[in-house]
C-alpha cells in the first residue's frame, strides 16, 4: 500500500500552487509537510484528497491511477485548522456520520464510535453538541470522526494551530501514539520546525510550491540539501554567513582569520556560505578552536527561559539563542563563539558541501 | 439618575405616538358604526365583536384573506426554491461576470412595480393566468428572488467552504449534503429570507390588485371596495385592518432574533 505523486502540479493563472511534486507515501508512515505560509502544504493535501484537480501529473494509489476520482469514492479523512464539525449533530452523531453514510450496521457503529471516543478521551461528551465544547474538545471530535472510519489516507492541515500551547503539546503526543499501530498514511502539515521534529517520521520541506527536500526527519534535519532547506528546518532560521576559505584559514571579513580545524581541512579554497543554528552560538568559549567573533547587540529579547539576540558585525547579522535570561543593552559590544564542529558549509550555489559530523552523545 | 429618567420618558412618549394609530384601529374595530361616527371616545363604550363576526362569516371578506395567504405562501416557496441554489452558486463558485450579475440582481429592486404592471397584465391575460394565485406569486418573485439571493448569499458566505469538503470526505453526495448539512446550518438565514419575502408579498397591493379580479382577489383590494350604499362600514374595515396586521406580527415574532442580521443581508 502506497500513494505516489508523479509530477503532480497545480498551476492556476501562472501561479505555482504546486509544481512537479514527486513523492511516495507508504502505508503506516507518518509524514510531515513543513513549510511557511503559502508554501503549498494545503494545496498539496487538497490534491492528494481529490478536493482540487491537478493541472498536471498523476496520483497513484497501489498502482492504480486515482487522479480523477471523486472525493466521495476515496477513503480519506481530513482535519482542518478550524474546528469543523456538524453543528446540528451531537458529538456521537458527528463521529458516527461517516459510518452511517457507509451503511454500517447500527451495532458496529455504536461499538466503533465508543471505542474511538474513548481513545480520544471524549466519551463523557458524546451527548453534547460541538459548539458547547472547548476548542480542544472540538478538535478531538473532528479527529475522532476522521479516525473512526479506517481511512487509508488521513490528512491533518495544521490541526493544532488554534489551540493553546499546553493543549497542543498534549494532543500532539497523543496523535503520534494513535498512529503508531495504524496502517494508514498520515500526512501532517505544519509551519513549525519544532513540531516536525517532535512528530518524527518523514519530513517533506515545501517552499513556494516546490518540494525542497524529503526524507526521514533526522536526515533532513542533519543534512539540509541547500541553504533554503536549512533555513526552513530551523527555528529561528539558521544563520548564514558569507566566508572565504584560504589554504588553511577561514575568514568572514577581511580582518579576522581563523585556522581551519581538521573537520573543515578538506574544503577547497574559495567562497562559501557557512551556516550555524542560533542555538549553537555560545556567549562563552567552550573549545579552543571556537571562532571568536566580536559583534554588537542590535536587539535582545527574552522568551520564556531563553534569550534571543540579534547581533551585528560589519559583514553580517546573526541570531543567537541561549538558555537562561541574559540582559544586554542595545549597542553593547560582546563576543560570540561559533563552534567549528557545528558549521554547515554550502557552496556559492547554496548547495550543501559539508555537514557537521555527529560527535557521540552530542546534539547537532 | 435624572438623565436616565428623562430618557425613559422620551422613549415612552415616542412609543405611545408610534402605537397611536394601531391603538385607534383596534379601538375602532370593537365599536359600532354609530359610536365611531358619533363622537370621540377613547375606548369602546358598547364593546362589540360584530365587526369580526361579519368578516369570519361573509365569504367575500374571508376569501380575501385566503387568497392573500395562498399567493404569499406560493411566492415564499418559489422564492426559496429558486434563490437557495442561486445563492449557493454565488457564494461558492467563480464564473464569468458573477459580480456584475450579482449587482444586477439587486438593481432589479430599484424598478417601481408600476413599471411592470402593463407587461404582466398583458402577458397573464394572453396565457390565461389572469386572476390566479400563481400569477400574483410569480409577479412578486420578480422582486423577492433578487433580495432573497442577496440575503442568502450573505448567510452562506458565513459558512466556511471546509464544511462542504468535510461532508464530501465523509461520503455525502451533493444533494444530500445540501439538504441535511448545509440548510440546517443557515436555517436562520432561510427564516429571515422567508420573512422578507412574506412581508413584501403581503403588503404589496398594486400588482396583486391589478392581476386579479374575483377568484384571487387579495384582502387589500377588498378593503378598498367596502363603500356600500349606506356609506363606509368603518367598524368592519377597522376589524379587517387588525386582522391584516396579525399575520405580520406572528411572522416577526418567529424571526425576531435574526431580523437585524437579515437587514444587513447576513453580513453582520
Amino acid at each position: 500500500m502506497s500513494l505516489t505523486l508523479e509530477n503532480l502540479s497545480r498551476i492556476v493563472d501562472g501561479v505555482d500552487y504546486i509544481r512537479d511534486a514527486n513523492l511516495t507515501f507508504e502505508a503506516g508512515s507518518f509524514n510531515v509537510l513543513l513549510g511557511r505560509t503559502l508554501a503549498g502544504k494545503t494545496s498539496l493535501m487538497r490534491l492528494m484528497a481529490g478536493l482540487d484537480k491537478p493541472t498536471g501529473g498523476r496520483l497513484i494509489y497501489n498502482g492504480e491511477d486515482v487522479t480523477g476520482q471523486s472525493v466521495q469514492r476515496r477513503n480519506i479523512s481530513m482535519i482542518y485548522q478550524q474546528f469543523i464539525n456538524y453543528p446540528n449533530l451531537s458529538v456521537y452523531e458527528n463521529i458516527a456520520s461517516p459510518l452511517r453514510l457507509a451503511k454500517m450496521p447500527e451495532s458496529e457503529i455504536d461499538r466503533r464510535v465508543k471505542e474511538t471516543a474513548a481513545m480520544l478521551q471524549i466519551e463523557p461528551l458524546l451527548k453534547r453538541f460541538p459548539l458547547e465544547l472547548s476548542g480542544g474538545q472540538q478538535q478531538r471530535t473532528a479527529m475522532a470522526r476522521a479516525l473512526v472510519k479506517d481511512a487509508t489516507l488521513v490528512l491533518f492541515d495544521e490541526p493544532l494551530v488554534n489551540l493553546d500551547y499546553k493543549l497542543r503539546e498534549e494532543l500532539r503526543a497523543e496523535l503520534r501514539d494513535l498512529f503508531r499501530e495504524r496502517q494508514c498514511i498520515a500526512v501532517y502539515a505544519t509551519t513549525e520546525a519544532n513540531e516536525a521534529l517532535a512528530l518524527g517520521g518523514t519530513t517533506t520541506l515545501l517552499h513556494e510550491g516546490h518540494v525542497v527536500q524529503s526524507g526521514p526527519v533526522m536526515d533532513v534535519y542533519r543534512k539540509p540539501v541547500s541553504t533554503l532547506a536549512a533555513q526552513l528546518f530551523s527555528e529561528p532560521p539558521m544563520n548564514l554567513v558569507r566566508g572565504r576559505v584560504f589554504d588553511t584559514e577561514l575568514s568572514f571579513g577581511e580582518d579576522t582569520r581563523h585556522a581551519l580545524t581538521q573537520e573543515l581541512a578538506n574544503l577547497k579554497p574559495g567562497d562559501y556560505w557557512f551556516g550555524i543554528r542560533p542555538s549553537h552560538i555560545a556567549l562563552a568559549p567552550a573549545n579552543d578552536d571556537d571562532l571568536e567573533i566580536p559583534v554588537e547587540v542590535a536587539l535582545s529579547e527574552i522568551s520564556g527561559s531563553e534569550t534571543f539576540m540579534h547581533v551585528e558585525s560589519r559583514h553580517f547579522d546573526m541570531v543567537t539563542q541561549s538558555m537562561g535570561v541574559h540582559q544586554y543593552h542595545t549597542g553593547a559590544p560582546i563576543k560570540v563563539y561559533l563552534p567549528m564542529n557545528k558549521l554547515f558549509v554550502f557552496d556559492t550555489h547554496e548547495q550543501l558541501v559539508h555537514t557537521p559530523s555527529l560527535a557521540s552523545g552530542r546534539e547537532v | 439618575m435624572k438623565q436616565a429618567r428623562s430618557k425613559n420618558v422620551a422613549i415612552t412618549v415616542f412609543i405611545a405616538l408610534l402605537l397611536m394609530p394601531v391603538y385607534w384601529l383596534l379601538n375602532m374595530s370593537f365599536k359600532t358604526n354609530q359610536e365611531i361616527l358619533g363622537g370621540l371616545t377613547m375606548w369602546p363604550e358598547n364593546f362589540t365583536l360584530d365587526n369580526y363576526v361579519v368578516i369570519f362569516t361573509d365569504p367575500s371578506w374571508y376569501n380575501g384573506y385566503l387568497n392573500s395567504m395562498a399567493y404569499v405562501t406560493i411566492n415564499v416557496i418559489i422564492t426559496l426554491l429558486v434563490a437557495l441554489p442561486a445563492a449557493y452558486a454565488f457564494s461558492r463558485y467563480k464564473f464569468l461576470g458573477d459580480k456584475h450579475l450579482f449587482f444586477w440582481l439587486l438593481s432589479n429592486r430599484m424598478a417601481p412595480p408600476a413599471v411592470f404592471l402593463l407587461p404582466f397584465f398583458q402577458l397573464y391575460s394572453s396565457i390565461g393566468l389572469f386572476d390566479t394565485h400563481i400569477a400574483v406569486a410569480l409577479a412578486h418573485c420578480l422582486f423577492n428572488v433578487p433580495l432573497a439571493v442577496w440575503i442568502l448569499e450573505g448567510f452562506m458566505k458565513g459558512v466556511p467552504r471546509e464544511y462542504d469538503e468535510m461532508a464530501y470526505i465523509d461520503g455525502y453526495s451533493f444533494p444530500r449534503f445540501f439538504i441535511k448539512v448545509f440548510l440546517p446550518m443557515i436555517r436562520s438565514g432561510i427564516g429571515v429570507t422567508a420573512f422578507f419575502a412574506f412581508m413584501f408579498s403581503w403588503v404589496e397591493l398594486l400588482l396583486a390588485r391589478t392581476l386579479t379580479s374575483v377568484d384571487a382577489q387579495p384582502i387589500g383590494a377588498i378593503m378598498t371596495r367596502t363603500i356600500g350604499a349606506s356609506g363606509i362600514d368603518w367598524g368592519v374595515l377597522a376589524a379587517a385592518g387588525v386582522l391584516t396586521i396579525i399575520p405580520g406580527l406572528l411572522v416577526i415574532w418567529f424571526v425576531r432574533n435574526h431580523v437585524a442580521k437579515g437587514f444587513a443581508l447576513g453580513r453582520v
